[in-house]
């Protein structure tokens, strides 16, 4: 028997998933997730699916279900959870949200996950890129000085970008240790 | 009224169709935008990373315009909802508050409380009003087809909007293009997400999502789409030809800013409204549109 489950853990199934056994789970994620802002209303969840229902990401590519990603992180598949892309492809559309006859908030909730996720380490690489620009602009995209000829050109005011204040909040926050996961 | 103009990083840099068009219909409209220096990203884009510095990169926004006591008017749907919920949380939950001024110390600011944010269609329709809408029109856009996309963040979480507009079922924007005397079309898609968010997480995902609400505009026969987000501008406007191509389809919709729609409708002409930074041609919409004119 005990050898039978040795085989079965780690075996793929319909070539996807695997399987989950006890030992990788972790009781004490969900207390986590709850503590977390955005996590609050976490364990409401009655494993409806109306966020996957209602989810434009999923319409397009079906491996992306919330209402998944959410059983997964009440029976404490951390792991799972925290390095999924998944969590990153939420579009923040807050349909789900909206309609959530629990008000588990998802969204939400989805944001609270990624932070959890980022103390461990695990970030997406698109996020951490944006952080480098608004350490130098301040901004998302720089406004070069072409930028700002082809604003006056069209009788728009220059912008000076002054990303000092941002760069302040970042050093405080020291975000830099925290998309290493040191927090 | 004056209020503090809110760009955002994507509009002064990659929309200047939307900022050009919206200072001249504001100015129309008796709204004056004072520009604020200083103002930087809104905080949202670190949200999903670290919670505490999203919320004091928004309150330095914040506290700029309430220094000037002026009320912020956004363009991007993600400032509008980023901006209005650290200002509704800051404002109502004294830990977070207290947390968040201490973490602006660094800059001289603090975060007190004074003032609001809303999105300019948001303006357009609450304060406005579509009444006054309608006198300025000088060239009324009749017989013009136009598909409202209401993006994500300028409706959702309604909780931060005090009920401004239905979620499900808006109406703010259709209630401003009809007041132009285009006819705003009716259709399920108009609320759903443009995927512009996940598009360097997920490019499939994203440009598929694209794709879903261009079928729809297109089965319409729309003669445009008119957005109030840069990042919805970007994808149906920017991108539809890359989409159409991916799904092999010629779509060829106008995609305007509504600030774009409402100024040619105001009596402007195209190259005042920066039209000419649209990638989607504009010039038989426009031709359709002055008809008799020229």
């Amino acid at each position: 028997m005990g050898e039978e489950r040795e085989q079965e853990k780690g075996k793929k199934k319909s070539g996807e998933f695997q399987v989950i056994t006890e030992d990788q789970l972790d009781p004490q994620f969900k207390y986590e997730i709850i503590k977390e802002p955005g996590g609050e209303n976490f364990l409401r969840c009655m494993q409806c699916g109306t966020c996957t229902a209602s989810c434009p990401v999923k319409a397009i590519d079906p491996d992306y279900n919330c209402r998944r990603i959410i059983r997964m992180a009440l029976i404490g598949d951390k792991e799972s959870v925290l390095k999924s892309k998944f969590i990153w492809m939420c579009s923040t559309c807050y349909s789900c949200y909206e309609r959530c006859p629990q008000d588990v908030k998802i969204t939400e909730l989805m944001f609270a996950l990624k932070n959890i996720a980022v103390k461990y380490g695990y970030i997406h690489p698109s996020i951490k890129a944006q952080l480098d620009l608004l350490e130098k602009f301040g901004a998302l995209l720089e406004i070069s000085e072409f930028e700002n000829r082809m604003r006056e050109k069209y009788g728009l005011p220059k912008i000076n970008q002054s990303p000092e204040k941002v760069k302040k909040v970042l050093e405080k926050e020291k975000i830099k240790d925290v998309i290493e996961g040191d927090s | 009224m004056d209020y503090a103009l809110f760009l955002g990083c994507t509009v002064p840099a990659r929309s200047l169709g939307y900022d050009i068009s919206v200072r001249k219909v504001a100015k129309d409209l008796d709204i004056n935008l004072i520009d604020v220096e200083g103002f930087s990203c809104c905080g949202f884009p670190t949200a999903s990373i670290h919670r505490e510095t999203s919320l004091a990169l928004a309150a330095i926004n914040l506290c700029l315009a309430e220094e000037r006591n002026l009320n912020i008017i956004t363009l991007c749907n993600s400032c509008t909802a980023y901006l209005t919920k650290v200002n509704m949380i800051l404002k109502n939950n004294k830990e977070t508050f207290e947390k968040v001024n201490e973490v602006l110390k660094a800059n001289d600011l603090e975060f007190k409380g004074t003032i609001d944010v809303k999105h300019i269609s948001r303006l357009l329709y609450e304060d406005i009003g579509t009444v006054k809408i309608e006198k300025t029109v000088k060239r009324s856009l009749d017989g013009i087809k136009v598909a409202p996309i209401y993006g994500c963040h300028y409706l959702k979480p309604s909780s931060i909007y005090n009920k401004f507009d239905d979620p499900e079922m808006p109406k703010s924007l259709d209630s401003i293009i009809s007041a132009t005397g285009a006819t705003s079309l009716d259709f399920p898609e108009k609320i759903l997400c443009c995927g512009g968010a996940i598009l360097a997480i997920d490019e499939n995902a994203s440009m598929g999502m694209t794709h879903i609400v261009l079928d729809s505009v297109k089965s319409l026969e729309a003669d445009a789409m008119a957005t109030i987000c840069p990042f919805c501008h970007l994808m149906y406007d920017e991108y539809q030809a890359t989409i159409g191509n991916k799904y092999g389809k010629d779509y060829n919709i106008p995609s305007l800013f509504f600030s774009q729609l409402l100024g040619l409708a105001f009596g402007h002409e195209a190259k005042e409204l920066g039209l000419k930074f649209n990638a989607v041609r504009t010039k038989n919409l426009v031709k359709k549109i002055m008809g008799g004119e020229q």
